[in-house]
């Protein structure tokens, strides 16, 4: 790493940083009864970003040795001195960072020491559980297990080295019926619920425990009643849908490259505008949200972020005020500030780029069963089917998976193909009621797409169920 | 980039240490470079190298396992070999496993060109510098991507099977900016040099120039004119949606309940191509299997899915070549060389036969809502034009639409003239599609 940075100096670099990251992942999954996929991968390799007179540049390769080192270093350098023909505003980075250390996420039992024999055992008699239940066409059952270490060197002194595990599983029940495709998850959606932990969370999911319920669902959809078409009414949203509601609608719109533009021909920009912080009343008194990157379990946990900077917990949205974004060091010195460690690469082989860490909606006072009885009418909507949301991350429109009619403070009939849409402000500031710390879960979303080329990022999100007020549901056809 | 000879060394070198199990290796190698621009300037300058090996093995008559390395030195090959045979050893028998590929001939595809693989850093920028100078005269907003580089693709198996190309990609694509409106322009080939870069720049900063003040408009339904970047979406939600045989099988696709139907236009003629050089060609699938062309929509009517050798084999019909890596299994077969007949009326042409309705530059964050009829919402992005008496009359604001796909296709009135090359973040491979003009489209929301 010392090579690498020493060479860009000599090149030019004002700055320069390099990463190191072996990855190994595990990945399992069981279809109808037989193993689907069953893989063990690896990738190792380094990246040296760049700095010379304010352009960036960076190279990565896959193969570790002093001349590679040598010819990834100078391509890096060339690369910058290429930005350096159609330049903008120099970018500064403000203060050193200089850390030190080692992290290691905290596990209980190591998920790779896991014989493969017991995990498909989870996984089979998952299976068995689901193919009980009549008309459920496809059953998928699938096991994650990742451990990253990582070292990251700059030339301002920093060394930081961590090893990071994460360990994600779900079910997913297809039923299908005449003209009719209905599925059910759990833990969540899209494959799987994922944390940083270790096999001690599979224990927990219980997957062969909650599978029979899974499939049921899924086949009573198939006949359940449609979703009201084209309502204004009241709903409340499960946890784990509030959480992609959470990570659509505030994550995306506080990552501070966005608002300066740096993501428009991709992802697009944002409406929180920097003259919108600490005036803009995003949300109602009672939403609290807060980025951070050190509660447990969150897929944003870690010791230090890709440029060095301390895992830290930044208030986003105070009573209801937007008060914080997520920042690099270089968008953080744009506004006087210091960075608060958001800046992530998915892999060696890409660029740090500002990402969501743990971005949680802070829990409220309402037990569950409170919240309903308190509701007179309206629709309790949870796991999230679709996802679709404007480029400034202001009007979106959401499905979900399930949903159960609230009639007179009881949870009534059974609802499918459940939608709802909305302005992002509006409905939180719509948002009257948000249930205690029994029922908040740090949710894990690891699929959330960012930058080109394209990056993968793991978020984190703590929920608990809340309700919504005024909010158009039923956008079908 | 290896090299074919290299490459076959490699792979025969990693199927000899799977001997005697049955095996199959796939060798991914990349070299890509990518200038990312905004607000006028460079602000994001990338490189990588690497390669991505599977090995897939069996052990027994029917247990598969793989496992998958960057690393090709000889303690790693041993490695990634052995993980693979106590994963196949871990699995229970899949009575539905095909064997692995027998070998095969393939066709010569034109995919690769030096200039691309080798087009450096400073032409990138110069090229990019034009769109931000153009811009910048103009009072607007640049920003985009400009990507060039390519890799090789080795398939080998125990059975015989040595496949190799190697495939070059450049992509230019750029949003340009006003206050209150923007325009987009993109395309794809294997040859950079035939990427127009600077007209790209033009068209979007026209479109941004044009939409200035735009207005807004009630949601309801409207007939549109689709530029081609609009309808990529729809082939493209098409396909992952329905166009692969598993998605048949499992009874989720669109094509279920329609096969051999009258389902869209008679104007509708969709077919995938490994080897039409309009697209970026590929002589065979993951698994070695040579590329067919299979004409998946025919006059309106729905003629059938893609295969690969699994699915294929569960459904008593061969391959087509549409395997995806086993590591994707859960999503193959998949077409990657989709093409959508054009027809004769050049886009101005389709406005001009428009007494009122929408033309519609592209569409953005499109999530499936409902399966069966492949229901997608998205919102309209980067130039919505109100059309009036035959004639462009003011820009709109953005919408959010929720529309059945298939029923958009059913509802085509013209195809247009004008055709796009372009490749996707999501699909693998590449599309070639014209504009459209549809007789009615489902708006459902506005952007405040």
């Amino acid at each position: 790493m010392n090579r690498a940075l020493n060479l860009a100096q000599v090149q030019g670099a004002g700055y320069a940083d390099v990463r190191v990251v072996h990855k190994r992942t595990e990945a399992l999954m069981v279809k109808n009864g037989v193993v689907d996929n069953l893989d063990f991968s690896e990738t190792i390799g380094f990246g040296v970003r760049v700095l010379i007179d304010g352009a960036w540049g960076f190279a990565s390769s896959r193969v570790l040795n002093p001349k590679e080192v040598d010819r990834i270093t100078t391509l890096a350098v060339d690369i910058a001195r290429a930005s350096e023909m159609v330049r903008g505003e120099r970018a500064e980075l403000g203060p050193a960072v200089t850390s030190q250390g080692k992290y290691q996420t905290p596990i209980k039992i190591n998920p790779f020491s896991i014989p493969m024999e017991q995990k498909l055992d989870v996984l089979m008699s998952a299976d068995k559980e689901m193919a009980k239940v009549e008309n459920v066409r496809v059953r998928r059952s699938n096991l994650t297990f990742i451990q990253e270490k990582k070292w990251l060197a700059n030339t301002e002194g920093a060394f930081t080295e961590q090893t990071i595990y994460e360990t994600g599983g779900g079910l997913v029940a297809t039923a299908v019926g005449e003209g009719e495709v209905q599925t059910r998850s759990y833990p969540t959606s899209f494959g799987r619920q994922q944390v940083t932990a270790g096999w001690e969370m599979v224990d927990q999911w219980d997957f062969p425990g909650n599978a029979f319920r899974v499939a049921r669902e899924a086949a009573a959809l198939l006949a359940a009643d449609p979703c009201p078409s084209d309502l204004t009414t009241t709903i409340i949203l499960g946890g784990d849908q509030l959480a992609l509601q959470v990570h659509e609608s505030c994550g995306h719109p506080i990552e501070l490259d966005r608002v300066f533009g740096t993501e428009a021909a991709y992802a697009g920009t944002s409406f929180l505008t920097t003259e919108k912080l600490d005036t803009f009343q995003y949300g109602s008194p009672i939403v609290n949200i807060t980025a951070d990157s050190v509660r447990p379990y969150g897929l944003g946990t870690f010791g230090w972020d890709d440029e060095g900077v301390p895992a830290q917990t930044t208030p986003i949205v105070k009573e209801g005020l937007f008060v914080g974004y997520l920042m690099s060091r270089e968008t953080a010195s744009r506004l006087g500030k210091a960075s608060n460690g958001c800046m992530r690469a998915s892999g060696w082989n890409r660029i740090p780029l500002i990402r969501m860490t743990n971005v949680s909606l802070e829990p409220g006072e309402w037990e569950f069963d409170d919240l309903i009885a308190d509701t007179n009418e309206g629709i309790f909507m949870e796991t999230n089917r679709s996802w679709s949301i404007d480029d400034k991350r202001y009007n979106f429109q959401f499905g979900t998976e399930i949903g159960h009619e609230i009639k007179n403070g009881k949870l009534g009939r059974l609802l499918r193909n459940c939608t709802y849409t909305g302005i992002t402000p509006e409905f939180w500031n719509n948002c009257d009621a948000i249930c205690n710390e029994n029922h908040w879960v740090m949710w894990g979303t690891p699929n959330c797409g960012k930058g080109q080329p394209p990056q993968i990022a793991h978020t984190g999100h703590g929920t608990a169920p809340a309700r919504f007020r005024n909010v158009r549901v039923g956008v079908y056809k | 980039m290896f090299g074919e000879k290299r490459a076959k060394e490699i792979v025969q070198d990693v199927l000899q240490r799977c001997a005697p199990q049955p095996s199959e290796v796939l060798l991914m190698a990349e070299e890509k470079a990518l200038t990312r621009f905004a607000n006028n300037y460079i602000h994001q300058n990338v490189a990588e190298t690497n390669v991505e090996m599977i090995v897939r093995l069996v052990a027994g008559r029917d247990q598969i396992g793989s496992a998958t390395t960057n690393i090709l030195e000889p303690e790693a090959l041993d490695e990634v070999v052995e993980r693979a045979k106590a994963n196949a050893q871990a699995s229970p028998s899949d009575p539905d496993f095909n064997g692995l590929a027998k070998p095969a001939t393939y066709d010569r595809v034109g995919s690769y060109d030096e200039k691309t693989m080798e087009y450096p850093p400073q032409k990138r920028a110069e090229a990019v510098g034009v769109v931000c100078r153009l811009a910048t005269e103009k009072g607007l907003n640049a920003s985009g991507s400009f990507s060039t580089g390519g890799g090789e693709l080795v398939v080998a198996n125990s059975e015989g099977v040595f496949a190799y190309y190697p495939q070059t990609q450049a992509d230019f694509q750029t949003v340009v900016m006003a206050d209150d409106a923007s325009g987009y322009a993109q395309r794809s080939h294997w040859r950079v040099n035939t990427l127009d870069v600077e007209n790209l720049g033009r068209e979007a900063i026209h479109k941004a120039i044009r939409g200035r003040k735009p207005r807004n408009i009630e949601s309801g339904e409207y007939p549109v004119v689709l530029d081609a970047y609009a309808t990529a979406d729809i082939l493209e939600m098409l396909s992952w949606y329905g166009m692969g045989a598993l998605s048949v099988f499992e009874g989720r696709s669109w094509m279920n309940d329609r096969m051999g139907e009258q389902a869209m236009s008679p104007l509708v003629n969709i077919c995938d191509d490994g080897l039409d050089d309009r697209g970026i060609p590929m002589p065979f699938d993951f698994e070695g299997v040579p590329k067919q062309r299979v004409d998946i929509v025919r006059a309106g009517i729905v003629q059938g899915p893609v295969y690969d050798r699994y699915i294929g084999g569960k459904m008593g019909k061969e391959s087509t070549g549409h395997a995806l890596p086993p590591t994707a299994r859960p999503l193959s077969p998949l077409p990657m060389n989709l093409f959508m007949q054009p027809g004769e009326t050049p886009t101005e042409g389709l406005i001009n036969s428009t007494e009122r309705g929408l033309y519609i530059t592209r569409f953005h964050y499109t999530r499936l809502v409902h399966p069966r009829d492949c229901v997608i919402t998205g919102m309209t992005r980067d130039g919505v034009f109100w059309i009036e008496k035959s004639e462009l009359a003011y820009p709109v604001k953005n919408l959010r639409f929720t529309q059945g796909y298939v029923k958009a296709l059913a509802d085509v009135e013209t195809l247009g003239s004008e055709t796009r090359l372009l490749t996707s973040e999501y699909l693998p491979g590449s599309m070639f599609v014209p504009a459209l003009k549809l007789k009615i489209f489902h708006f459902t929301g506005l952007t405040a």
